[in-house]
């Protein structure tokens, strides 16, 4: 194993270097460089530390994930070619794994729950907070301690709320005697939905705070303007602050993504991901990381996470850089 | 996995486990550099796609205890015991045992969840000398990776202290022993002395003298089994018994393995015994935790509740009163030839010494030491006294201190003649997981009307991918 992933990185090594200026090539240049020795020095060390970093703790094991999909490997002992088994570990995920495809949808509904519901809520409530109403550094607090709190207490918290007899939910509804009790967290068609309503609740603070942060540095004087041209307050907002938002929108946009594809900790505090629950992130972990043994299955199901992921932030990040350029 | 939260109830504090793990890995994010963290290294490639996951994935590397510096008389052990009593009868047996070898022991104690989640990592590394684990599948599959010593020098001096049963649970696929048990406890029915007795209630024998207690709890607004399956694996207790009742021990253990399929129209039959009983257990079980369970008991809204004897801490904490109320019987018979063999979910916990610990080659002799006072019944008796919920291991325990609770599950374990440990502890892990038969068994108690044949032909097809 640990020679397959030398064998990825190899190639970019010598780049590496030969892109400070160590190589005979620069040598030949250097009489015509404006740079000192100490100067290349620095930067090579300035290029070389970073690229070596993020070589070895974000490729290394994004290179060595993807190997290890394709093998049986069970984590003890050396990998060794007969651990190596091809795209049979994608074929059972797709064709034969039951949890797989729940968890997708349920990434994907994640997803779509934060981005056309918590994130509206987030920035209506930051434009709410950015008029100055009477208390605002109150409904501030509130609203963004939630974001405050881990997401492990976050669990914790609604785990209790939801408690079928004990919970404070059921308590209120008068739903918890045999026969119309509601099993928020058990009921498999309605725990999604209750866990997201939790994670929703943390993220509108998120959102929040990044959007009111962005509304105060408007320059006033662009809504004065739309004021003495007679736009509605609706007009300005949408017309005005939103379009010179456009950074700030980008950042919400990307840490919605972020937030949604990675999702665990709810899941995984209150049933460990299953039973309604399941997402990517909780199957790797229930695969390759607890007491369960299969790494090379949960590398499969990693790649496809990544593979996921990718998408969006290639959007995003191409059309942000379209921009700059621009 | 989960079962082994059962014996040291501390489900309910699953955050707490949470905030430990992700407390530890910024602990151990520098200590994931080593060698010995090359396999952790390797599974935290689910960073590179999830940091939340990859946050997870780096635990195992910190999670690998501190190495020893131990020398001479001085051993490690690494103890999963976090829960409050059980700590301290440990800390107690261990002081009492340097008292009187000289050896010192220092007890390193992760969160119980955390320990069981990182015990690959964990002794692949630098594991403590000595550490606790249980009886089972993952006993024996450690032990052929060559995680584990063989102790079987020590079990040639303790093994008068234990009954066959006890000895064939602690040998290794390859005839050798690598544990050491300490106690175990029983699956049963456990009922309140007080509600039977008010009601007139008949402790049933037949499976149809339970279907009729049943419906009289009803008619008396009773529940008639409390029921909390949202830790996954309490579901499996019942699984277990009905299959050991219905099949026989040697079906079940083959199931277990593999030998025998889960299609098997046997398999059927037992889930069809459940299904006609669910309507007698607690509503949304799914969501229920098993102490939110226990308090239906407690509470006396419930009638019965089949769990192992842990349930008993639940009473304890509700007053002495309380517990001396809680009785049990075994699961009623259900007609077959496999009655007669009174078999029973039992399951061991105990200790192993590792391999890999990098002070074992001073530490051997005094590690070997420490588990044969282990073995004496004087120290299990000790233990369980302390920690009620158990019985000795060995069969030459005194049990003339044992609470009324503690004599009748020796009794009834000494009746059995042939003992399972739990599902979960008797198969792969990788088949008993959240995302395997816990999740199978939730989907069995939502739909218990879904077609047997689909069912049970996807848990086969799953098994056969692993």
């Amino acid at each position: 194993m640990a020679d397959r992933t030398s064998d990825g990185l190899s190639p970019a090594l010598p780049e590496s270097t030969g892109g400070v200026g160590v190589s005979v090539g620069a040598k030949r240049r250097s009489r015509y460089s404006l740079l000192t020795r100490r100067d290349k020095l620095v930067l090579a060390a300035m290029i070389g530390l970073p690229l070596f970093l993020d070589l070895a703790l974000i490729w290394g094991p994004t290179i060595a994930s993807v190997v290890l999909s394709f093998t049986n490997w069970n984590g003890i002992g050396p990998i060794t070619p007969d651990k190596f088994i091809g795209t049979k570990n994608y074929e059972n995920l797709f064709q034969a794994y039951p949890f797989f495809w729940p968890a997708l949808t349920h990434n994907i509904l994640w997803l779509a729950v934060l981005m056309f519901a918590a994130t509206p809520v987030g920035i209506l409530f930051a434009v709410l907070l950015d008029r100055e109403l009477r208390g605002t550094r109150i409904y501030q607090s509130i609203l963004y301690l939630p974001v405050v709190l881990s997401l492990a207490i976050i669990g914790f918290i609604w785990q209790l709320q939801y408690a079928p007899e004990q919970g404070f939910i059921n308590n209120v509804l008068g739903r918890t005697e045999q026969g119309n009790l509601i099993s928020w967290l058990g009921d498999p068609s309605l725990n999604i939905w209750a866990v997201l309503v939790a994670a929703s609740w943390r993220h509108v603070g998120y959102v929040m705070v990044l959007y009111l942060a962005g509304l105060k540095s408007v320059d006033p004087t662009l809504r004065e303007a739309a004021k003495v041209d007679g736009a509605s307050e609706r007009q300005t907002f949408f017309s005005v602050v939103f379009p010179v938002m456009a950074p700030i929108n980008v950042v919400i946009v990307v840490v919605t993504v972020i937030e949604s594809l990675r999702a665990f900790d709810i899941a995984y505090i209150i049933n460990r991901g299953k039973n309604g629950l399941e997402l990517l992130s909780t199957l790797i972990t229930n695969n390759s990381i607890s007491e369960s043994n299969r790494v090379g299955f949960g590398s499969a199901i990693a790649v496809i996470l990544l593979l996921v992921s990718l998408g969006p932030i290639v959007v995003f990040l191409s059309r942000m850089m379209r921009e700059d350029r621009r | 996995m989960a079962n082994r939260e059962a014996p040291r109830p501390q489900a309910d504090s699953i955050t707490g486990n949470h905030l430990l793990t992700r407390r530890q890995i910024l602990g151990g994010m520098a200590g994931a550099a080593g060698l010995a963290a090359v396999p952790s290294l390797l599974a935290a490639c689910s960073g590179g796609a999830s940091p939340s996951a990859g946050g997870q994935s780096s635990a195992p590397g910190g999670a690998s205890s501190p190495p020893a510096s131990a020398v001479g008389g001085n051993i490690t052990l690494g103890s999963n015991y976090s829960d409050a009593v059980p700590k301290g009868v440990l800390q107690g047996i261990v002081d009492t045992f340097s008292q009187e070898t000289g050896i010192t022991v220092k007890v390193n104690t992760v969160d119980h969840g955390t320990f069981q989640d990182q015990i690959s990592s964990y002794l692949q590394a630098t594991p403590d000398d000595v550490f606790t684990w249980f009886s089972g599948f993952r006993m024996r599959f450690f032990a052929a990776q060559g995680l584990a010593t063989d102790i079987s020098d020590v079990w040639a001096k303790v093994g008068d202290n234990y009954s066959e049963a006890f000895k064939v649970g602690s040998t290794g696929d390859d005839q050798k022993q690598y544990f050491i048990p300490i106690y175990n406890y029983p699956w049963a029915v456990f009922y309140r002395k007080s509600v039977f007795q008010e009601k007139g209630y008949e402790i049933p024998t037949t499976v149809d003298e339970l279907k009729t207690l049943c419906s009289k709890m009803q008619t008396d607004g009773l529940i008639p089994f409390a029921f909390g399956d949202s830790d996954g694996w309490p579901a499996m207790g019942t699984f277990d018994i009905l299959n050991l009742r219905q099949n026989g021990y040697d079906f079940h253990v083959g199931l277990m393995a593999g030998d025998q399929k889960w299609t098997d129209p046997k398999v059927k039959t037992v889930f069809e015994i459940w299904k006609e009983l669910l309507p007698f257990h607690q509503e949304g079980a799914a969501g229920r935790t098993w102490q939110d369970a226990a308090q239906a008991l407690v509470q006396k809204k419930a009638g019965m509740y089949l769990l192992g004897m842990f349930v008993s801490q639940q009473f304890q904490e509700a007053g002495e009163a309380e517990l001396d109320d809680l009785d049990f019987f075994p699961y009623p018979s259900l007609g077959t030839e496999f009655d007669a063999e009174q078999a029973l979910d039992a399951p061991i916990d105990g200790f192993m010494i590792s391999a890999n610990s990098p002070s074992l080659g001073d530490d051997l002799d005094a590690a070997k030491a420490f588990m044969e006072y282990l073995a004496q019944p004087e120290t299990q008796v000790t233990w369980v006294s302390q920690d009620k919920g158990n019985i000795a291991a060995s069969k030459n325990a005194d049990t003339s201190g044992y609470t009324p609770l503690q004599q009748k599950a020796a009794e009834l374990i000494g009746n059995a003649q042939r003992i399972t440990q739990f599902l979960d502890r008797d198969t792969n892990p990788n088949f008993a997981g959240a995302n395997g038969m816990q999740a199978f068994l939730l989907d069995f108690l939502k739909t218990p009307d879904q077609d047997p044949d689909t069912f049970l032909g996807k848990i086969q097809t799953f098994w056969d991918t692993l």
